[in-house]
């Protein structure tokens, strides 16, 4: 009796003793997946939203110096500014983790949401672009008020609101409204900059290191939720976003306004190889600005399947970004121009993106043994 | 001695109650904490309430989450555990729990666990055994109920079907997948790389090949190694190190716990009154009131009968549903033809991915579903790779897409599917119209081949 007694104490205290989460070991094993995280926080996650938060500051500089003196010179310089970054926002659209949970800051939400609201044309009149700048009764914190701030807004507001630039200054000048528009514009670059630092800020001043030690496996592992983001970024921001919703993959007819940079007739094709850039980059754990290359998923992959002896799937992957990229290469210019005149490139486009949707989250994930959901079920 | 008399004299052998009685209250307290764990977790919630769909087993479509009243079944599902468990009103009790325990199960074929239904079906058997005749609140109560001694049967039909999930379990692991590929763990051990001193051990290819026979092995001898008392401590061992390992490893909640605490029946009554008296001591209970050397008597011959009869049969099905998938041509683990519900426990990594086409068949126009409008990620990841999800949520969509005008509403699937892996590989037939297909247990002739072949059971 004292013998069985003992060993199930014994059994209880091992079984309870090893479900703690415990910090991670030394990793021996020839392959360290704390690199992966390391690499992509020092030299892809923050050095792209350094990078992303100058150029914020240098719009909220533009949009102020515009707004002190609209005329056409400060006009092209805000829209200089506004394009560039835009540009450097595809390098740190697809990173949701690592956002002041306390502030409930959705950055992607409140800075890239398209097609915006502009006006009473829009699908939901009741609160648009132009009613916000009317009435002066807006919080842009409100989620929803997301559709009429960031880059989709400012590109309404700089390149929509007429056919000319002599119209589009009028706005800003001799309009009644004039000061109610530039408040308007400055409210939102400052906000835009605003998010974004805190952002920066909050991944300085501690949430690198959490993210780089939380290692481990499970559904709230740095690995695991990072790998869903980006899956998700992949497929509804890239994938149907920039291209499948305006080719009208999901809806019975092409969707024309749906593209990025409606307004701006003619950006939308550099925004989407500029994300595509940066997704492949981030596969690869290419550092961000320089040739160099890290641990990231494709190393992972490699040395995974160097284990398993299976069909090499980075090379796979790769070369299905290629084939996406060179497909987009015969698009126009201006996407929405591209959907109405021979929507089949857009959607030959769409097709070499949705071949990536496969690799990535079937086989990638099955070799990766992550979890394809935020749900921390019990398996069987 | 003819068989017949020696079944006979079986029937009649009766063995100390305390075990079966130790049983009660420990799944009972078990259960309770199941429960209150998957609420704490904010599973009730998530699992139930927020989906706008659910995903139904073949014929319990009228089986639904009943929106915030759900918290109700739980609450329900938690109180009987505790009756059960002190055995207070005991045989309405068992009732209650089996029912909204099995309700909770089939309102969303996502969550299928097959411990989960080990819970219903052994809920269920116990409905029928006379685990309140000692140390409970009825028998305490009820001097006519209060019995020292049950018949043997009873406490071994429990052995019985815990001897079949293990031994089930093991048989399932009989197959070239698991014996000679180590898959699925050598998919799955190398992720749990931060473990202090296994995590390296567990990149080991050798390692992934040791746990998979070890594995079959346990599972295969563990039911005999507990039923004979010489190896009994040493299996007793194994079952903690084995679950404990398990614990380890892989996100599986209550059920080590409840395995471990289920095998201690195998053990002679010494043990388990020991633990009576432990509890006795604590509770101030006289323990000595229960001690009255009668034997539990059916309240007739029918009934002892009719039980006997009804557990004879629950114990066939049990032995013959997991054999079903025989009566399906086709890889079983590709088409899951008759999968579940047959301790085929940890055998795959499956994983899909499911693109849903809706053709509008008058005006030809036609459009892809973005799946999280209707799924939550999870019930999506269950749907992707399991066909009669990927049917049934074609349908769902087939009735969305009528009542938002679409008349003629034909639904076609790209789907993609890796098992243990393999490369991902066209899963249904493209060509196929699934809402001319009604749901049924009939051979699915949709499904494209797998053109490969894992032999074994």
């Amino acid at each position: 009796m004292r013998k069985f007694s003992f060993v199930f104490i014994l059994g209880l205290i091992l079984l309870w003793g090893c479900t703690d989460d415990n910090p991670s070991g030394p990793d021996a094993d020839d392959f360290d997946r704390e690199e992966i995280l390391v690499n992509w926080a020092d030299n892809i996650i923050l050095p792209a939203f350094e990078s992303f938060s100058t150029t914020t500051g240098e719009l909220k500089t533009a949009g102020e110096n515009f707004t002190a003196n609209p005329n056409q010179q400060t006009l092209e310089n805000f829209r200089q500014a506004w394009r560039s970054s835009y540009l450097a926002w595809q390098h740190v659209s697809m990173f949701e983790i690592g956002m002041p949970l306390e502030n409930d800051i959705k950055l992607r939400e409140y800075l890239n949401t398209y097609p915006v609201s502009a006006n009473q044309n829009s699908p939901s009149p009741d609160q648009t672009i132009q009613k916000n700048i009317e009435t002066g009764d807006y919080n842009l914190a409100l989620p929803s008020l997301r559709d009429t701030q960031g880059f989709p807004a400012l590109d309404y507001l700089l390149n929509g609101l007429a056919e000319s630039d002599d119209e589009i200054l009028e706005h800003y000048t001799v309009d009644e409204k004039a000061e109610e528009y530039k408040k308007y514009l400055n409210d939102l670059v400052d906000r835009m900059n605003h998010l974004t630092v805190q952002v920066l800020n909050y991944w300085k001043s501690g949430y690198r290191d959490e993210f780089v030690s939380n290692t481990g496996n499970g559904a709230n592992a740095s690995l695991d939720m990072m790998v869903n983001d980006y899956i998700y970024y992949y497929e509804k921001v890239l994938r149907a976003g920039k291209v499948g919703n305006p080719a009208g993959v999901f809806s019975p007819t092409p969707l024309p306004d749906r593209i990025e940079a409606y307004y701006s007739k003619g950006f939308s094709k550099d925004l989407f190889l500029e994300a595509l850039d940066a997704t492949q980059n981030f596969f690869n754990g290419k550092h961000f600005g320089s040739q160099e290359q890290g641990e990231s998923l494709a190393s992972y992959l490699d040395y995974l399947n160097t284990m398993k002896e299976g069909a090499d799937l980075t090379e796979l992957i790769n070369n299905q970004f290629e084939a996406a990229r060179n497909q987009a290469e015969n698009l126009n210019p201006n996407f929405a121009l591209q959907v109405e005149t021979d929507n089949t490139q857009m959607l030959a486009t769409y097709d070499e993106l949705q071949k990536n949707v496969v690799l990535l989250k079937v086989d990638m994930v099955q070799a990766l043994n992550v979890n394809i959901t935020y749900q921390d079920a019990d398996g069987d | 001695m003819s068989i017949e008399s020696t079944i006979q004299e079986y029937f009649r052998k009766t063995a100390n109650a305390a075990p079966l009685a130790v049983f009660r209250i420990f799944f009972g307290i078990l259960m309770l904490i199941s429960i209150i764990r998957f609420a704490a977790n904010g599973w009730i919630h998530k699992l139930y309430i927020e989906p706008d769909f659910f995903f139904s087993y073949y014929g319990f479509e009228w089986v639904q989450p009943i929106g915030e009243w759900t918290y109700l079944i739980f609450i329900i599902c938690g109180l009987s555990a505790i009756f059960v468990s002190i055995g207070y009103k005991y045989r309405v009790a068992i009732v209650v729990f089996f029912l909204s325990f099995t309700y909770i199960e089939l309102m969303d074929k996502t969550t299928y666990l097959n411990h989960y239904y080990f819970i219903s079906i052994l809920s269920f058997l116990m409905i029928f055994l006379p685990a309140h005749a000692y140390y409970s609140v009825d028998a305490w109560k009820n001097e006519s109920l209060r019995a020292q001694e049950v018949p043997a049967w009873t406490t071994d039909s429990v052995k019985l079907l815990l001897g079949i999930v293990y031994f089930y379990a093991g048989l399932a692991k009989l197959n070239s997948d698991w014996l000679f590929r180590a898959m699925p763990l050598q998919i799955w051990l190398p992720a749990n790389y931060s473990l202090p001193i296994l995590g390296d051990l567990l990149q080991q290819t050798w390692v992934h090949y040791a746990f998979s026979w070890a594995g079959a092995l346990y599972d295969l001898t563990i039911p005999f190694l507990l039923l004979m008392r010489r190896t009994r401590l040493f299996a007793f061992v194994l079952v903690v190190v084995f679950h404990a390992m398990t614990r380890v490893l892989f996100p599986i909640g209550m059920f080590p716990y409840i395995m471990i605490v289920s095998a201690l029946i195998f053990f002679g009554p010494k043990l388990h009154n020991t633990i009576l008296d432990w509890i006795s001591r604590f509770f101030k209970i006289q323990k000595e009131r229960f001690d009255n050397a009668k034997s539990y008597l059916f309240s007739s011959t029918a009934t002892r009968k009719a039980t006997i009869g009804l557990l004879s049969l629950f114990f066939l099905a049990q032995l013959l549903i997991p054999f079903r998938y025989l009566l399906y041509p086709g890889e079983l683990f590709w088409t899951e033809e008759g999968f579940r519900f047959s301790w085929r426990v940890m055998l795959m990594e499956k994983a899909g991915y499911a693109n849903f086409k809706v053709v509008d068949s008058d005006s030809g126009q036609s459009f892809y579903v973005d799946n999280t409008e209707f799924l939550t990620r999870f019930q999506e990841k269950q749907m992707a790779a399991q066909p009669d999800f990927i049917l049934e949520y074609a349908h769902h969509l087939e009735d969305h897409y009528q009542q938002k005008g679409i008349e003629n509403p034909g639904i076609y699937v790209e789907s993609y599917v890796a098992l243990n892996g393999r490369r991902s590989r066209p899963y249904v037939d493209p060509k196929t119209d699934l809402t001319e297909i009604e749901p049924s247990l009939k051979h699915r002739t949709w499904i494209l081949p797998f053109d490969d072949e894992i032999k074994g059971l």
